[in-house]
């Protein structure tokens, strides 16, 4: 467990690289939802993002990790002490939710420890701390407990975890962006959480060879020689990072023009989806992606690329039209964005 | 090998062929996942498994995983015990962390759910136990092999798709017999030796190359299957004593991890076009097979590489010389299909279906240990239970002085057994819709496709409220479980575009599994509704035979076990004309009953939701 596979050495599946980064460049995109076939490096991607991101700064030893740099929503603990703050250079947190972990762990609970030693009440920070400011993956999305998945996407949503259980009273700030991976087959989530992900990527297993079998090349290169595989792909991680920094310096900049906007409008009329939310996603994303590109301006060539992504799962579902959801967004970009 | 003069020289190839993944397995556990090994509980399953353990270098563990090992066992938790004693958090190792650097035992694999499945394949993914349970947090190495015991016999029973596509080998011991056993040329010394030359082992590109196309050809379309037959080559390389893959451990890859999966057989190589790798590198020559680098403390009798043994069309290896690697892959793993999967891919008109989970999502709900926690009450923290740590310091409070007077004095905290408390969850109930369909020539043909209408639109309701549904149908001369209790939509979707129409008319078969099923969800503490849609004219009886009388007989005694077990169910008659018979089949079951002509599909989604929302009712 020591070096992760370098992400810019995944063959193939750009939907799901794209979606990963752009929510890197602007984690308010509001999480990325995979799903898809077995074995197509879904974890692969989130897992390497970690190594791939750079680093923030962090007031030093705070739980939370909060940024020195802004005063509104720091912790109380830092609020506190505002006096003696010193930031240091961390790496950005990408969390592991695992199946099975207990509720208790997960907002933070009464620190068993204090309590047992000491009979001190204090508040043990849990996994939504340490994600504040980075990203929570959840593999098997589907298969985690449906009070669990309320809870997370809850504290996505409103960058705060109130924690209310075994008399302690305590909120802090769990801003992070919530990636979510899954296989259909082991059953779907409910409607209402879709909606809730601001992109959604299929994958699948690639079928022909010479992808296939670059695949397994390099994994075999990675699992032999941890170190020299990843120092081999270092330079391209480097270079998608300063992409990364880039686009998130010129993000402000980009200007959304009022065409770009009715044609969102348009496109999420036509496929019918529901609320504003595709709307602001599908708009915010192409913004990023535009960042990302290096451009000053949206345009169609943006939503067309990022449109599948930022609306697929926001139809109304039809269980029964096996094309999918897919093929109707592509249907209406063809329609009204044609390339 | 040393086999008697009765063994057969093709018994003894596939007993070879079957014990190959135990000394692989043993030599890398978790590079290559581990071996589903389909067999019943018996002497040749035992002879294996002896085999295996005898192959695992002195220390390394063994762990066997009982079917339903609670979190805390499988991951680790708090140990209570010693919590209490030290007066701090003490947390308890899980097994799978004590199986790091060994084989995990993973008995009636079968019947996992694929909530504990998916605990183990995330284990497996990281090889990392990352536990954050009862306030304790810990990240421990966990690499291992997974022996999954697979005693599946139907198809309803099947291991989950996401841990099978984790094992490199799948092992059928179907008809082999323990007395025709082999002893492998191997002991524990030499895996050890094969585990040292492991690191170093390399794969040439033409070897994945031909074992990608081989995946392909068979359509395998798994990566991971493919990556797995890529390891599995590299550990037989060690296992020969080789630091290079040569030809034979890229056949015998390909017969093991990829010939069990095959859902398709491609043309004979013959006609297939050779236009990748025509040139043959040197090092695949089948000299390389030569057991000239065997590691130290070689046996005598290992003198033939095992591989040979199971490598059957040597006799031809001249002529193979000229074709490219890749199409003596191809022939290998055609070598070794069972007759049975060929017949299978026949049937199916070329291409098994993929694979596909049982579709049970979730856990099943278990002793009251999941779901949302609604307070605590007084009791032990025995099996699946959770103790509430705080509320009982809680109720230990008041009693500290006290206790501290009576016993010597002590600085912890006094807990005692009457302090405990544990906490209670509440599991909404699950509730399964199953639809029984009378798929037969006599009602159906005509109304086929509105039932079909109708349940396709409950299914939507279904999906919103986040029911599970199962179909059966009845045609013929039986019943059949087309779609097991599913949340999937896409495996409700397929299984209902598939249903054939026509044939008698089994009611009794098709009432008697519904009522079977609902029975067993209900065991497993779900609320099954029983929605049949048929035109209440059997025709068919109990034991296949034609004739009304009986039939109809035998469907009124199944009604009647329907009515006896208080099921909720929806009778909804499909006929054209409402008929007596089959309201009075309804009555015999005490089902809401409910012509078709009258109700559209919307009304019919309208009759079971109150049917659902009664049984609700009548439960509380």
């Amino acid at each position: 467990m020591s070096q992760a596979f370098p992400f810019s050495a995944i063959v193939g599946q750009d939907e799901m690289k794209q979606a990963i980064l752009l929510s890197a460049v602007d984690p308010s995109i509001g999480g990325v939802l995979v799903f898809g076939d077995r074995g197509t490096g879904k974890s692969t991607a989130v897992r390497a993002l970690a190594a791939l991101l750079p680093k923030m700064r962090a007031v030093e030893g705070c739980a939370y990790q909060c940024d020195p740099d802004e005063a509104a929503s720091v912790c109380p603990i830092c609020s506190a002490a505002a006096a003696s703050r010193r930031a240091r250079r961390v790496p950005v947190p990408v969390v592991d939710l695992p199946l099975g972990a207990t509720e208790d762990r997960v907002v933070g609970a009464l620190d068993l420890e204090r309590a047992l030693t000491r009979g001190e009440k204090a508040f043990e920070p849990g996994l939504l701390a340490r994600a504040h400011r980075g990203f929570l993956y959840v593999d098997e999305v589907n298969l985690l407990e449906d009070h669990l998945v309320d809870l997370l996407i809850d504290v996505a949503a409103s960058g705060e975890n109130v924690v209310e259980r075994e008399g302690l009273s305590v909120r802090h700030p769990a801003r992070f962006v919530l990636v979510g991976s899954g296989n259909p087959e082991e059953g779907e989530l409910r409607p209402q959480l879709l909606d809730r992900f601001g992109l959604s990527v299929e994958v699948s297993t690639p079928t022909d060879l010479p992808t296939r079998v670059d695949v397994v090349k390099r994994r075999d290169a990675f699992e032999r020689d941890r170190a020299g595989f990843c120092a081999q792909w270092a330079g391209h991680d480097a270079r998608l990072r300063r992409r990364i920094v880039s686009a998130r310096e010129r993000l402000p900049a980009v200007r959304v023009p009022d065409a770009a906007l009715e044609q969102a409008a348009r496109l999420c009329m036509q496929l019918g989806t529901d609320g504003l939310r595709g709307e602001l996603t599908l708009v915010r994303a192409a913004r990023a992606l535009a960042a990302y590109d290096g451009d000053a301006e949206v345009g169609d060539a943006h939503l067309r690329r990022i449109a599948p992504s930022a609306l697929r799962h926001r139809l109304r579902r039809d269980p029964l039209d096996e094309s999918g959801s897919g093929v109707r967004v592509a249907r209406a970009i063809d329609e009204l964005l044609p390339a | 090998m040393n086999g008697g003069p009765m063994q057969t020289h093709e018994t003894t190839a596939r007993w070879l062929r079957a014990l190959l993944p135990a000394a692989l397995c043993a030599l890398d556990p978790a590079g290559c996942g581990g071996v589903r090994l389909r067999a019943q509980a018996g002497p040749a399953r035992d002879a294996w498994l002896t085999q295996l353990r005898a192959l695992l270098p002195p220390g390394t563990p063994l762990r066997r995983i009982p079917l339903d090992a609670p979190d805390a066992r499988l991951l680790g938790g708090l140990d209570l015990a010693a919590t209490l004693r030290a007066g701090r958090p003490v947390a308890e190792r899980g097994l799978l962390v004590e199986a790091h650097g060994g084989v995990v035992l993973l008995a009636m694999a079968e019947r996992i759910s694929s909530a504990a499945a998916a605990r183990l394949t995330a284990v497996m993914d990281e090889g990392v136990v990352a536990m954050l349970r009862d306030g304790l947090e810990t990240r421990e190495a966990a690499e291992f092999g997974v022996i999954a015991l697979d005693e599946a016999q139907g198809d309803d029973e099947n291991l989950p798709a996401a841990l099978c596509d984790r094992l490199a080998c799948i092992v059928e011991l179907e008809g082999l017999r323990a007395g025709d056993c082999p002893q492998l040329p191997f002991d524990a010394g030499h895996i050890a030796a094969a585990r040292a030359l492991l690191p170093t082992v390399s794969v040439s590109a033409v070897a994945i190359q031909s074992l990608g196309a081989a995946a392909q050809a068979f359509g395998v379309d798994s990566l991971r299957a493919f990556m797995l037959a890529v390891r599995t080559a590299r550990a037989a390389a060690a296992l020969d004593g080789r630091d290079q893959v040569g030809e034979p451990d890229v056949t015998l890859a390909a017969q093991l991890v990829l010939a069990p999966r095959a859902t398709q057989c491609p043309v004979s190589a013959a006609e297939a076009p050779a236009d990748v790798q025509p040139d043959v590198q040197p090092e695949m020559t089948p000299d390389a097979a030569a057991p000239d680098r065997t590691p130290d403390s070689t046996p005598a009798e290992a003198a033939p590489p095992p591989v040979d043994a199971a490598d059957e069309p040597k006799d031809e290896r001249p002529a193979d010389l000229q074709q490219p690697l890749e199409d003596r892959v191809l022939d290998a793993v055609r070598a070794v299909l069972s007759p049975d999967l060929l017949a299978r891919i026949r049937l199916a008109g070329g291409r098994l279906p993929r694979a596909r989970s049982a579709g049970r999502s979730g856990a099943l709900r278990g002793s009251g240990q999941r779901g949302r926690p609604v307070g605590v009450r007084k009791g032990r923290p025995v099996a699946g239970l959770r103790l509430s740590v705080i509320d009982t310091l809680r109720a230990a409070a008041p009693w500290q002085a006290l206790r501290r007077r009576q016993s010597a004095p002590a600085t912890r905290v006094a807990v005692r057994p009457e302090d405990f408390r544990v906490v209670r969850y509440r599991q909404r109930t699950q509730t399964t819709t199953i639809f029984v369909v009378d798929a037969s020539g006599s009602s159906a043909l005509h109304r086929l496709g509105e039932a079909k209408g109708a349940v396709e639109l409950l299914l939507a309701d279904c999906y919103v409220r986040r029911d599970r549904v199962a179909v059966i149908a009845f045609r013929g001369t039986r019943a059949e479980l087309l779609l097991p209790p599913t949340r999937s939509l896409v495996r409700a979707k397929r299984s209902l575009a598939g249903l054939p129409g026509g044939g008698g008319t089994p009611l009794a078969a098709g009432i008697e599994a519904g009522w079977s099923l609902a029975d067993a969800l209900r065991r497993q503490g779900e609320t099954p509704t029983l929605v049949l849609l048929t035109d209440g004219r059997g025709n068919v009886a109990r034991d296949g035979q034609g004739g009304r009388a009986q039939a109809e007989q035998d469907a009124q005694a199944a009604a009647r076990r329907v009515r006896a077990s208080a099921l909720r169910t929806l009778f909804i008659d499909t006929s054209p004309r409402p008929h007596p018979s089959a309201q009075s089949l309804a009555a015999g079951m005490g089902a809401l009953y409910a012509p078709l002509s009258a109700a559209d599909a919307q009304g019919i989604s309208q009759l079971v939701k109150q049917a659902g929302a009664a049984s609700a009712g009548q439960s509380r």
